[in-house]
């Protein structure tokens, strides 16, 4: 069954770090109240320290809420501080307090990064970021996210483990070298 | 998931196209469930080697995240493993399961067998799915290799096809209906 491809490709609605025309796009599905994903977080880190400008990194969401009761909520949180540039920052933070996502714990990171926190409060009350979040959830179904975190290099779902690093960065080293992979990469293109 | 191994593992399933064959097991210590009662709408069956193992983990918890995406098509989700029905209580109470875990415990596997989903070799079932239409038809079915999380994607494929085969019009009204007959 070959149907593990990224649906839809990456796009301008991503959260992305790196250049767009980086030869490896990086796509992780991820939980910030799962602890695979806290382990993998520096992992990714330490994949963009190595790879630098050749990575462009990009989350999306997969929050298992029945095992996981904080990760809808948290998701929305990083969405609130996308709608105000700051993405990222909510993202780092969120890993890095797994175990304290309760809403008085978003609303002190939303200061922390430099939120207006009244906005964040408001758009989390609302529900303003829900459908999003859930967008993501239905795409990486789609995709052939099977649990968290799932990654995708250039399109297609890494398959080996991301918990051995060295064999993780050695592949994404090798997805820069377009000989390896020029059939696959035809196929991303056409997608794009 | 590489072509060999689905090979490998996927002509002992019973395949498309074929009555589902019917059968009777515990759902909860006191309820019996007949699969010949869900006639009417979509059944996905989903056989899993094992409660609490790793990967079962990762796939039901998938599979209740998704549920009312399942729901959209009308379609009723049913677990099956050789545990037992304490077993199953307490795995669907530990992971919040909203829906039914089936216990192919006596005759171990019965049922596991009927559909070519039995591993002799450890006593467990495959990790096999099966979506049946309304009319109690195998529509689609997947042995994933034994390690491998199939995913939700395949079982959403088949429904959509499913849904497509029928006026969309009769799937939404009974749609309606199974949401006004639930309490």
């Amino acid at each position: 069954m070959s149907d593990a491809l990224l649906t839809p490709p990456v796009s301008a609605r991503d959260h992305t770090v790196g250049p767009e025309d980086a030869p490896v796009t990086l796509v992780e599905y991820g939980d910030y109240e799962c602890p695979y994903c806290g382990m993998a977080h520096p992992i990714v880190k330490r994949a963009q320290r190595e790879l630098g400008s050749r990575l462009r990194f990009v989350f999306r969401h997969f929050p298992l809420a029945e095992i996981h009761p904080h990760a809808r909520l948290a998701a929305q949180a990083a969405e609130a501080a996308a709608a105000q540039g700051h993405f990222w920052e909510m993202h780092d933070t969120l890993f890095e307090h797994q175990d304290a996502l309760e809403a008085e714990d978003l609303l002190g990171y939303a200061k922390l990064v430099g939120l207006d926190t009244a906005q964040f409060a408001r758009e989390l009350e609302a529900g303003t970021h829900a459908e999003r979040v859930r967008e993501d959830f239905r795409n990486g179904v789609r995709s052939g996210v099977n649990g968290t975190p799932t990654f995708f290099v250039n399109g297609e779902r890494y398959e080996g483990s991301w918990a051995n690093q060295e064999a993780f960065i050695r592949a994404l080293r090798e997805a820069t070298q377009p000989s390896s992979s020029r059939g696959t990469r035809t196929t991303i293109d056409a997608n794009i | 998931m590489t072509e060999s191994s689905f090979d490998q593992a996927a002509p002992q399933i019973l395949p498309a196209g074929i009555p589902a064959p019917d059968f009777a097991l515990n759902a909860t210590p006191d309820q019996i469930l007949r699969l010949s009662e869900l006639r009417g709408r979509p059944v996905i069956l989903v056989f899993y080697p094992a409660d609490w193992s790793p990967v079962c983990g990762d796939q039901v918890a998938l599979y209740n995240e998704i549920l009312s995406e399942f729901r959209e098509y009308g379609a009723e989700l049913l677990g099956i493993s050789v545990d037992g029905v304490w077993c199953h209580a307490a795995f669907a109470r530990d992971r919040n399961l909203h829906f039914p875990l089936l216990a192919d415990f006596e005759p171990k596997g019965a049922v596991a067998r009927l559909y070519g989903a039995y591993r002799q070799e450890d006593g467990t079932s495959e990790r096999a799915l099966f979506v049946i239409d309304a009319d109690g038809i195998i529509r689609w079915s997947f042995c994933s290799p034994i390690a491998v999380n199939p995913g939700a994607n395949g079982i959403l494929t088949a429904l959509e096809s499913l849904a497509g085969q029928r006026a969309p019009a009769k799937a939404e009204s009974r749609r309606g209906a199974t949401e006004e007959a639930r309490p």
